[in-house]
């Protein structure tokens, strides 16, 4: 008969979690698991998010408070030739498109863009790895642009249609109009004081101040309002999501 | 012919209430799951700040890496060689340089995506879980009667009284000792609210909902060291939880958690 002596509780101790653990890896491979009870996770802080969230603003720190290198992360160029060429052309000729579920679908050169109202922000940029930079940030608000163009009731979610690739595949994200209409999130072209650069994505970065750092669209080309994200790439809305299963809401 | 007469209700009072015992065995879960994929969400940027900001070009207090195949841990200017556990490791022919090892992570290799997943869901478990267990070990009283240390426990005389029947093993005694009052206290009080807290400032939207999160710990990057910080010492109190369990008695004290037990 086994006799529970403290050597073997200690053993079980051990070893049980370890077990139980590698159960674990079997369950996240499960996309039932992934979905339905991981999934519940992102659901929840997305829907609490919004509700204490409200449309409160991320905070803006003091020019002293920037960090003195801002990295580059992701694609740091687009391989793209008709990005090149605008490149090349200071983006002269470049066109921001604005379509799909909008009233009055348009194009807008970055002089147009410029010409707008401007809002500078000075925020912290937050990496899906856990790094923070603070740089700062100055575009238009991209609720103006929604409100030349107007959406349509049907729309619900923004695409941005990006000009770099991971092999081949074109960078996307999507974030929801509450987001969309923050006063915060802006079309940046510039950064820290000058045009910004094209590390950090120019002509144009979105910036989503309540979200992590993969929702910055870099080199956005075009913006796309849809009713759903069912048909934008395998579904997600997002690249990340799509090929490596990050969370569509990355507010936390 | 009479009736048999009822047994009476047993009087005792549990040793563990049933609030406390499902609670404690939900968290016997909760704590691996979270501290595995806490430590997979580490690996993704294995580097320490105070502050505001920090990245990689800023100067961290922690940091763990591998150079040239051998591991190491870094806190503050001092490095030591840690190969075969922190930083770099041989598995099979090859060499893998993540911070934390397989073993110790969820899941057990590299896939941040989803350790967040299981973290930012098993976060709800736990905060959900600590805020019913706040509650209701106030509203009965659990906790400023049963584990809120009284001044006269925490006087030096006291705690040295408690330290020496520590090793003497000698753990006699009703109700709680005042090292192990101080014990629960300081993780019911300071570490667990710290770790819920913490974790959510590392949250932009939780930044900008409640900005005072910020003035709390001093920056999103300080939060993630005090995070850091606050999990090793909740690992270093599961250690001595156990090893207490352990030498006082694992059937009686595992039974009591199972049952409530008698007091």
């Amino acid at each position: 008969m086994p006799v529970l002596t403290r050597r073997t509780f200690l053993r079980g101790a051990v070893a049980a979690p370890t077990l139980a653990l590698g159960g674990c890896d079997w369950l996240g491979a499960s996309p039932t698991f992934r979905d339905v009870v991981l999934g519940s996770g992102e659901w929840l802080s997305y829907r609490a998010q919004r509700l204490i969230g409200g449309n409160a603003l991320a905070r803006e720190f003091d020019p002293s408070e920037m960090s003195p290198v801002f990295r580059t992360n992701g694609n740091a160029n687009a391989r793209d030739e008709v990005y090149q060429r605008h490149l090349a052309e200071g983006f002269a000729n470049w066109r921001l498109a604005v379509d799909g579920l909008v009233e009055r679908p348009a194009g807008f050169s970055l002089v147009e863009l410029k010409a707008m109202p401007a809002r500078s922000q000075i925020t912290r940029h937050d990496c899906v790895e856990g790094w923070s930079a603070i740089g700062k940030w100055t575009g238009t608000p991209l609720a103006q642009v929604l409100n030349v163009v107007g959406l349509r009731p049907e729309a619900r979610y923004l695409v941005f249609h990006c000009a770099d690739d991971f092999r081949g595949t074109g960078y996307y994200e999507s974030i929801d109009l509450v987001d969309a209409f923050h006063p915060q999130t802006i079309l940046a072209w510039g950064m820290n004081d000058a045009d910004l650069p094209v590390g950090h994505g120019a002509p144009i970065r979105l910036r989503v101040e309540r979200q992590l750092g993969y929702k910055q669209a870099k080199f956005v080309m075009r913006i796309e309002a849809v009713s759903g994200l069912a048909a934008i790439g395998r579904g997600k809305g997002g690249f990340w999501e799509d090929v490596a299963g990050y969370q569509w809401y990355a507010g936390i | 012919m009479s009736m048999a007469p009822a047994v009476p209700a047993l009087p005792a009072t549990p040793r563990h209430r049933l609030s406390t015992r499902v609670w404690h065995w939900v968290n016997a879960v909760t704590f691996f799951v979270m501290l595995m994929s806490g430590l997979m969400i580490f690996n993704a940027h294995p580097r320490l700040y105070w502050g505001e900001f920090g990245a990689n070009q800023d100067p961290s207090w922690l940091q763990i890496g591998a150079v040239e195949g051998r591991g190491y841990l870094r806190v503050g200017g001092t490095s030591i060689d840690t190969t075969g556990v922190l930083g770099a490791r041989t598995v099979g022919e090859s060499t893998v340089t993540t911070a934390f090892p397989g073993w110790a992570t969820l899941p057990s290799t590299y896939d941040l995506a989803l350790a967040r997943a299981w973290h930012l869901t098993f976060a709800w478990v736990f905060a959900l879980g600590f805020l019913a267990f706040a509650v209701a070990s106030l509203a009965n009283r659990h906790l400023v009667r049963d584990l809120m240390p009284r001044p006269a426990e925490v006087a030096p005389a006291s705690l040295w009284r408690d330290v020496r029947r520590h090793l003497r093993l000698d753990f006699a005694h009703d109700g709680y000792n005042p090292l192990q009052k101080l014990a629960y206290f300081g993780v019911l009080a300071v570490l667990v609210p710290g770790m819920i807290l913490s974790g959510l400032t590392m949250s932009p939207a939780m930044d900008a909902a409640w900005p005072w999160l910020l003035d709390l710990f001093g920056g999103r990057q300080s939060a993630r060291s005090i995070h850091f910080i606050f999990a090793s010492l909740l690992v270093a109190f599961l250690v001595v939880h156990l090893v207490m369990v352990l030498l006082a008695g694992p059937i009686r004290s595992i039974g009591a958690m199972l049952t409530g037990g008698r007091r």
